[in-house]
């Protein structure tokens, strides 16, 4: 098990959830990714994209100080 | 065909707008044993989301992205995929032309059932699913062009419209008996009542209602934008940052060969302050104001009429004297510009883009 970040900073949805559906195909079962976003709609978007595909939100952070929010995704088996 | 012999389930990719038809095109299909699938196709036009995450008064709406939504109701996958770059040559060269505005609605729909049918082969589905209800939309959904669009995408019988499937010749899943014709439906026209009362029997009680439809280019004065980005450009031509900053702000051209984005509340300039690094760009700095991007190339007096512009939109009065910041003008100068701002009277109504 791997982790990894994606840069999805100044992207809008439904970008940041593009990028991850991509990111996460190259990824093994149990791997994690941090997906970097500035698009509050992350908070929302990214969980049912999961949801949807079986894949876990392990935490998500906001970083009012950068303007960032960190999604953590569990990539499923 | 020996009784014993287990047939495969068969499988369905459907085109999830987030919209009701498409939702009930879905659920219409499953209910019939159907294993399905979503694909929603980003061209950077489409109205979900981006300007939520933008204006600060929207800041608190439902930022939900209502495909994902459809398909996580109907218990499907759901695949994103990005068209930005292909879909341009479909806004460019429209083959069957534009609709009101700068729509290119049946070669849109030609170009993303052309997709589905790629995504289909790739991934060893049967057939596609749309939500068209024969005669709705002026341009794409109509009796003669429904023909144009199985052909042209190379999708041909393997497209299906639950909805309207009955007033067609019957298509492939439905001949080889991999859906019951009986249960698809006949709906026609522009009225709703149908799909309302389809969703009311499937047991479907919330949908979303996007006004004015799910793409930008069928909005007047978003089109109005973009033809003015081509005209000054002198060639049709985006990327999808300009598309981006033709839904923020406002658009001013005062000269021909410049354009002020101006923002207009708090949540646009945090938005259009990201751009600094590609446009040059004014704040006011003596009163409390809007942040501008400058697109285009200032020549002698310019500089002094953007900011005046600017003050329009502080909290000078007219004729007071202004200082604005201006900064990424060539060679990466700043400097700071002093004019008397301007007041309503002064602003042109052709600088209006």
């Amino acid at each position: 098990m791997a982790h990894y970040e994606l840069d999805a900073r100044r992207l809008l949805c439904p970008m940041p959830v593009i990028r991850t559906q991509n990111r996460i195909k190259e990824l093994e079962a149990g791997d994690t990714l941090d997906v970097i976003a500035t698009d509050p709609g992350v908070k929302a978007d990214i969980p049912a994209w999961c949801r949807v595909h079986g894949h876990s939100v392990e935490a998500i952070r906001d970083l009012p100080e950068r303007r960032e929010i960190v999604v953590t995704v569990r990539v499923a088996g | 065909m020996n009784a014993n012999t287990v047939q495969p389930q068969r499988k369905a990719v459907v085109l999830l707008s987030g919209g009701l038809d498409s939702m009930l095109a879905a659920k219409v299909i499953q209910d019939q044993g159907i294993h399905v699938e979503g694909i929603n196709f980003y061209t950077g036009f489409c109205v979900e989301g981006h300007t939520h995450a933008i204006r600060k008064q929207d800041q608190n709406k439902n930022k939900r992205n209502n495909a994902l939504w459809v398909a996580e109701t109907l218990g499907i996958k759901l695949h994103i995929i990005d068209i930005v770059e292909e879909y341009k040559d479909i806004v460019y060269n429209p083959k069957h032309g534009y609709g009101a505005n700068l729509n290119p609605c049946l070669d849109c729909k030609v170009f993303m059932v052309g997709k589905a049918k790629e995504w289909m082969d790739e991934n060893g589905f049967d057939f596609i699913v749309t939500g068209e209800v024969m005669g709705q939309r002026p341009k794409s959904q109509r009796k003669h062009t429904f023909p144009i669009i199985a052909r042209e995408s190379g999708a041909e019988d393997r497209l299906l419209r639950p909805l309207c499937a009955k007033l067609m010749m019957p298509s492939l899943p439905e001949r080889e008996g991999w859906v019951d014709r009986e249960k698809l439906h006949d709906f026609s026209g522009r009225s709703r009542s149908p799909q309302i009362a389809l969703a009311r029997a499937l047991g479907i009680e919330e949908w979303a209602q996007p006004a004015g439809g799910c793409c930008f280019l069928t909005d007047e004065n978003y089109s109005a934008k973009l033809a003015d980005l081509w005209q000054f450009r002198g060639e049709k031509r985006y990327e999808l940052d300009d598309i981006m900053l033709l839904k923020v702000g406002r658009h001013l051209r005062p000269r021909p060969h410049f354009k002020l984005i101006i923002s207009r509340e708090e949540g646009e300039g945090l938005f259009m302050e990201g751009y600094r690094y590609m446009f040059a760009h004014m704040q006011t700095a003596s009163h409390m104001g809007a942040f501008a991007l400058i697109d285009g190339k200032l020549e002698e007096g310019d500089l002094e009429l953007a900011a005046q512009i600017l003050g329009r939109y502080s909290k000078a009065e007219p004729g007071e004297a202004l200082t604005v910041e201006v900064g990424g003008l060539p060679g990466g100068v700043s400097k700071l510009v002093t004019v008397p701002a301007f007041g309503p009277q002064d602003m042109q109504p052709e600088w209006q883009v």
